[in-house]
């Protein structure tokens, strides 16, 4: 069984449609990246998991599983015991994420004994445990400091190491490094990838950054429009992609080596497109160059693999021919 | 892996000029001296601000001629000491403020974080409360009561209580709006917190600076309408000293005797200046900077 098993995702925000039909799971243990431009989806899709949409939002699906628990159902009550407990989140701005009225230690120590009760002794033992293994230096300094006192680095350790305190099953990262600097945003990656190994974490990882999916997902799934247009194991889909949009995205990455100096980088002309109800075909269409009428119809789902597949007419492709012209 | 330590950093001082700052610290010498008078006064004054010597009515000042050495402000015109009078006059006044702060306070953050926070219907409804308070003349209304009820310590301070918590519940409810969709409060959510706990732990602690700067706002407001009832007769009784009942005791000998007005307006002048330099201050204090 997976631990996360969502189906046919579905969320509207009055007359749009944020997300369309998106499907993924996520094994225990596994890092699952959903990968996409801005406005494309991933984000509302981690709120909808959390079931923190923002006012005027609205979710339906097929199925939305948590380790056989069905989300859908469940009462606020019960889905609050459930976030930060079993669920965590961390997000993009470790600059404001932290309350700045408290200091670290007490609001790290808040959220264990909110879920698992304890004496706040005991929650600021775990507080400084935890700090030590996300690599902060003398824990015992930063736990009575508070948040402006420390950089966006460290931030976002505490962010991290505040979302591991009761020991969850899922770790949600919404953009986790974006605004770091890159020597930081390396850390932060490989802390991650090791807090996995050693607390048997699943990840979903949202970012827009194809070099972070390389380092560390094991599986990809790319979201355009709110659709889930290609989902593949990592190293899949970097040595063969099939739809055009992951094509599009590839392109855009300098690889050293590869890329000619003198031609321009790959870039994907206009923007992701605000799709309403109703809306019919791929959405991808208006900014594909192998677009055609038959793209104006229902897409069928094409699997080019075991465990691939994607949304596109066009038929699998292997990696000889998709070899750039 | 490990990062080594980062020194931090002393917290930036935010930048006013010399002359706010300076005010602030004035603000704060006033008021620290007048409360510091509220509560000890009775011990350095010795004499009684009720005992009448109608032998020694009007004595003037120390800086003035005819004066007598055991009345340093002098009397009134009951024989009183003055500065006795003036002490508890400030008792008078700063209960007055404190308690009607704290009375609008607690109807004004009330509606306005409940307004802000969950919008819709139920800022539909602190709205228009707003609006009805704001449309309903002070005054007049504290008059009426007064006037229907009777005066007293007690019912100032409720009528001031009910009717000045607008300027709370407005900028309560604009700061909760800011700070419901800051990513902590949305980090709090996601940490599975509870409604109370994100209003009380992660909105109210961070909007607090912004409603302080409006108590200080409204306390001098409230003493100054304690005053002007008191000045009205119908606010504090006789013979209880507040400044504003001093000032209209004296009002029919200002011409010979100017200072018993003089006395108790400056005291109030003083002290509400005092006041509103300490919330100036603490708005450039504490001010913009954490909201962000």
């Amino acid at each position: 069984m997976s631990l996360l098993d969502v189906e046919e995702l579905f969320v509207t925000f009055g007359r749009t449609a944020a997300v369309r039909g998106a499907s993924f799971r996520i094994e225990k243990g596994e890092t699952h990246c959903l990968v996409g431009e801005s406005g494309c989806g991933k984000s509302v899709t981690a709120l909808a998991i959390m079931g923190l949409l923002a006012r005027g939002g609205e979710r339906r699906a097929k199925r939305m599983e948590f380790a056989g628990t069905d989300l859908l159902s469940l009462s606020d009550r019960a889905m609050a015991r459930l976030r930060g407990n079993r669920i965590s989140m961390i997000f993009q701005e470790p600059m404001t994420s932290l309350n700045p009225a408290f200091t670290v230690g007490s609001q790290m120590a808040e959220v264990l004994t909110r879920h698992k009760g304890g004496s706040r002794g005991a929650a600021l033992e775990r507080a400084i445990e935890l700090m030590d293994r996300v690599g902060i230096t003398a824990p015992e300094m930063r736990l009575g400091q508070f948040p402006h006192q420390l950089s966006g680095g460290l931030r976002q350790r505490v962010m991290i190491a505040m979302a591991l305190m009761c020991d969850p099953e899922l770790l949600v990262a919404d953009e986790p490094t974006t605004a770091l600097d890159v020597t930081v945003q390396a850390q932060i990656l490989r802390l991650l990838a090791r807090l996995k190994r050693e607390f048997g974490l699943s990840i979903l990882l949202i970012t827009h950054d194809l070099g972070i999916v390389a380092r560390v997902a094991d599986r990809v799934s790319v979201m355009y429009a709110g659709e889930v247009v290609e989902s593949a194991p990592t190293s899949e889909l970097f040595r063969a992609p099939q739809h055009p949009y992951t094509r599009g995205l590839l392109a855009c990455v300098p690889v050293p080596g590869k890329v000619q100096r003198e031609k321009p980088l790959g870039s994907i002309p206009g923007v992701v497109p605000t799709i309403a109800p109703g809306f019919a075909g791929c959405a991808f269409r208006s900014r594909c160059s192998d677009a055609d009428m038959t793209c104006e119809r229902e897409i069928p789902r094409k699997a080019a693999g075991a465990t691939h597949d994607y949304l596109c007419r066009l038929a699998p492709r292997d990696v000889a021919e998709l070899q750039p012209a | 892996m490990s990062i080594s330590a980062v020194t931090p950093v002393a917290v930036p001082i935010p930048q006013t000029s010399r002359v706010g700052r300076a005010g602030f610290a004035i603000g704060l010498v006033i008021v620290g001296m007048v409360i510091a008078a509220a509560l000890l006064g009775n011990a350095i004054v010795s004499a009684d601000p009720f005992t009448q010597d109608l032998n020694n009515r009007l004595i003037p000042p120390f800086w003035m001629d005819g004066t007598q050495a055991g009345h340093l402000l002098g009397t009134d015109q009951l024989g009183r000491d003055y500065l006795a009078r003036l002490v508890y006059g400030a008792r008078i006044s700063l209960l007055i403020g404190i308690m009607t702060v704290i009375t609008s306070g607690l109807i004004g953050i009330t509606l306005g974080v409940l307004g802000g926070f969950f919008g819709g219907r139920v800022d539909d409804v602190v709205l228009f409360a707003i609006t009805t308070r704001l449309s309903i003349p002070v005054v007049l209304v504290a008059l009426a009561v007064v006037g229907l009820l009777g005066s007293g310590l007690g019912l100032v301070v409720a009528t001031l209580g009910l009717l000045l918590w607008d300027r709370f519940a407005v900028v309560a409810r604009a700061t909760t709006m800011q700070v419901r969709t800051l990513d902590y409060v949305n980090a709090a959510w996601c940490a599975g917190a509870s409604t109370s706990h994100i209003l009380i732990r992660e909105i109210l602690p961070n909007i607090a600076s912004h409603l302080a700067v409006v108590g200080t706002l409204e306390m001098a407001l409230a003493i100054l309408l304690e005053a002007a009832l008191s000045f009205l007769g119908l606010g504090v009784p006789p013979p209880l000293p507040s400044w504003g009942l001093m000032i209209a005791e004296g009002k029919d000998y200002m011409f010979f005797s100017p200072w018993v007005i003089m006395i108790p307006g400056a005291a109030l002048f003083v002290l509400v200046l005092g006041i509103n330099l300490v919330g100036d201050g603490l708005r450039n204090l504490l001010g913009t900077e954490r909201l962000r």
